[in-house]
């Protein structure tokens, strides 16, 4: 069988801020690293690569030259495959653009996919919607926020999906494609043999051309969606801060001050 | 985009005109197929002519084509076993609010089966309309069918916006809706408003809840968006106030993903994201035995809901239903007391819109204290207890 794993490369997040002089995005410094929730989809792909002998794995990523170093990551945990695309064409895709792009990507491979693995979302972006929307445009079922997965029986998976309250279990025909949450796995470490074949490895890059993507529908211009301001958020204030009380005084004084505020 | 007719090829024999939905084609007087501006590019001609001879010729980077006859606002009202999610009752007052300053009606879209009773508390909440689509195919949620839906209404009644709760439904199936609708989303909104052009302006945090972006769909319609739950105030409710139920047919294919079972984890605990109270706990509670003292605070408030900070859930003192933040729920009660968290962004963003904050943490540097309205440096395992206790006596 054959995993498709979509892989995007994000900075850390936490440490993104605006400058407040120029008001953008300050990356600088910032180091890049394969979104977590992607690495999640690649253990995933990878337990059913072992529990499906002659299976394969491949990551696809859309991004910069430099998103080279994610897929490398993929492949010193066990990809077999890899694709990169990075064309100044996809530049500024809103979700519209990049699903489109890469499920082109994914329609050009040379093997078909029988199932195609998101991280739950990317957590740059945050939108969670690159999954649902590839799947639209290969017109294959999508199911989201999944923490387990077993191939069922040839040509049925057989999922666990997680809602706000609860879960179900899932039975989807193949091709399918699902998003996957942290809590469904630990991804493994890269294997020192897979370390020194992602060092070897020479990754050529792709373009928009060669996936046969359609120009009108990729990159900024395509995309419907235009981010017309960033800026920070508000920051809330604290209000008191109670120190040097014992628990005792601290204890009493919050449920006094509770009821005097109404709150309870 | 332009339909092309080749009138060499074309032999009138009228197969586009009956195929036509919109009665935007004819045939001439030379008994040849000709376009009116009624097409809307559909493409049902295209695969009904039997030798070829119509096209649709893309051209690059179209938006919608005739924006202007896009009208009204949608709200998603989303159901589950008959129930209506809280987030409907909220995007019906922000609805309400927008589509005062759009000048139009503000509808809700209602997809499952045997649910039209749900009608009457959307039209008592502020619904003028109610679009429903009662189908067996709904009868359970899967992405698929329920597209499928929202996407036939659509394109039937083309409204300028639609508002859907970012739930996991919603962030589910919308995001299908919008591709093949070919038109733009905005995931998790906390915030939207009606720009001087008309637009929908919408607000909502990236990277984390580091960043906001101010987003517009300029182009294309409709504007569509998902909501953050928990951010806007819910529709009061007028009993008795009435809307038009327009039923629709569709006779839906049955989903091709199947649900063999449901669980409901939290079937005796209050959800967090519904409690007015909420006791969260954190890395500070050292083990997972330690929530029992969170359950008896939770009780001595008078019931309150079990949150928790992303580290304790993943030490799997707590299970995952319950963590607050990011990659958890959004909460917005009346309290939320955080007892051993130190608010990092993740968690903040989660929590910083409750009404009052109170945080118990050991450390007077950590960062939950900048978003308390009472921050106690102190021991949570001698705080809480003296709390307890002065609750009970009170
Ligand atoms: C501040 C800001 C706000 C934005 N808001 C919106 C918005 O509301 N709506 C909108 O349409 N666009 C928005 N965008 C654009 C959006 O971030 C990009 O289109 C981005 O390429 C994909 O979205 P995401 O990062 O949210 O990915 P998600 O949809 O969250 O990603 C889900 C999964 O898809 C896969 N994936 C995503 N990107 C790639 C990739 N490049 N290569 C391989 N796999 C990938 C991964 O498996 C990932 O885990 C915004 C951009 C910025 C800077
Ligand atoms: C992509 C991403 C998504 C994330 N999503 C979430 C999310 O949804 N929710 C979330 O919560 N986190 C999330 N996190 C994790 C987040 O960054 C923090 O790691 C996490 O919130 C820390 O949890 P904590 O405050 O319980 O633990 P810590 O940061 O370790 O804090 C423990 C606190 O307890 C205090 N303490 C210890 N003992 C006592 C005592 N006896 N009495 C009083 N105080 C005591 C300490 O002073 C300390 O401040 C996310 C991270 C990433 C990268």
């Amino acid at each position: 069988m054959h995993f498709v794993v979509c892989i995007k490369q994000v900075p850390n997040t936490t440490k993104v801020r605006i400058d407040p002089e120029t008001n953008t995005l300050v990356r600088a410094g910032v180091e890049s690293i394969v979104n977590p929730f992607d690495e999640n989809a690649l253990e995933m792909a990878l337990v059913l690569k072992e529990q499906n002998p002659g299976s394969k794995v491949t990551a696809v990523c859309m991004g910069p030259p430099q998103a080279a170093d994610a897929l490398k990551e993929c492949v010193a945990r066990g990809v077999d495959d890899v694709i990169l695309l990075c064309d100044r064409a996809v530049a500024g895709s809103d979700t519209w653009a990049t699903s489109y792009a890469i499920a082109q990507a994914v329609k050009s491979l040379p093997e078909p996919a029988d199932l195609l693995l998101f991280g739950k979302q990317a957590i740059d972006g945050d939108t969670a919607q690159v999954g649902p929307g590839v799947a639209e445009h290969l017109g294959l079922p999508c199911i989201t926020f999944v923490r387990a997965a077993k191939i069922a029986e040839p040509g049925r998976i057989a999922l666990e999906r997680v809602w706000e309250d609860g879960w179900e279990e899932i039975v989807s025909p193949l091709p399918a494609a699902v998003t996957v949450l942290k809590e469904a796995n630990v991804p493994r470490l890269p294997s020192l043999r897979g370390k020194m074949a992602a060092k070897k490895l020479q990754i050529p890059l792709t373009t928009a051309e060669a996936i046969h993507a359609d120009p009108a529908k990729i990159g900024l211009k395509a995309s419907p969606t235009r981010v017309v301001r960033i800026f920070s958020p508000p920051q809330k204030t604290g209000g008191e801060k109670w120190t040097g009380l014992s628990g005792e005084e601290a204890g009493t004084k919050l449920a006094a001050a509770l009821q005097d505020r109404k709150i309870i | 985009m332009a339909l092309k007719i080749d009138l060499e090829n074309c032999i009138g024999c009228g197969s586009c005109v009956s195929a036509c939905p919109f009665g935007a084609l004819a045939l001439n007087a030379d008994g040849k197929a000709e376009v009116n501006e009624a097409c809307r590019m559909c493409g049902s001609c295209v695969d009904a002519c039997p030798v070829g001879a119509i096209t649709l010729e893309k051209e690059a980077a179209a938006g919608t084509d005739d924006l202007a006859s896009y009208k009204g606002l949608w709200v998603y009202a989303e159901q589950r076993d008959g129930a209506l999610h809280e987030v409907v009752f909220e995007l019906l007052g922000k609805g309400r609010e927008l589509a005062s300053a759009m000048g139009c009606p503000l509808s809700a879209v209602l997809l499952g089966h045997g649910v039209e009773g749900l009608a009457d508390a959307l039209f008592a909440h502020g619904a003028d309309q109610v679009f429903l689509v009662d189908d067996p195919a709904l009868e359970k949620y899967s992405s698929e069918p329920y597209a499928e839906a929202m996407c036939a209404l659509i394109e039937k009644h083309r409204p300028a916006a639609i508002l859907a709760g970012a739930t996991t439904a919603g962030r589910s199936f919308i995001p299908r809706v919008a591709v093949r609708e070919h038109t733009g989303l905005t995931a998790d909104c906390t915030g939207l408003a009606i720009n001087a052009d008309g637009l929908l302006e919408q607000t909502r945090p990236a990277f984390g809840g580091n960043i906001m972006a101010a987003i517009l769909c300029p182009d294309h319609r409709p504007q569509m968006a998902t909501v953050r739950p928990k951010v806007f105030a819910p529709a009061p409710a007028e009993e008795g106030r009435k809307g038009v139920l327009v039923r629709e047919e569709l006779s839906l294919a049955p989903p091709v993903v199947q649900v063999v079972k449901t669980v409901r984890a939290l079937e005796n605990e209050l959800n967090v994201t519904q409690a007015d109270i909420v006791v969260s706990g954190g890395r500070g509670l050292g083990k997972s035995e330690n929530f029992a003292l969170l359950r008896e605070l939770a009780d001595a408030l008078g019931g309150a809901a079990i949150g928790a900070s992303r580290a304790a859930v993943d030490a799997e003192w707590i299970s995952a239903f319950h963590q607050v933040g990011q990659t958890g729920k959004t909460v917005r009660p009346k309290l939320y007391i955080a007892c051993g968290i130190s608010g990092q962004i993740q968690h903040l963003v989660g929590m910083n819109s409750a009404e009052t904050i109170v945080a118990i943490n050991k450390d007077p540097d950590a960062p939950i204290f900048d978003v308390a309205d009472i921050g106690i440096v102190g021991d949570l395992f001698e705080v809480v207890p003296a709390l307890i206790r002065a609750l009970k006596q009170g």
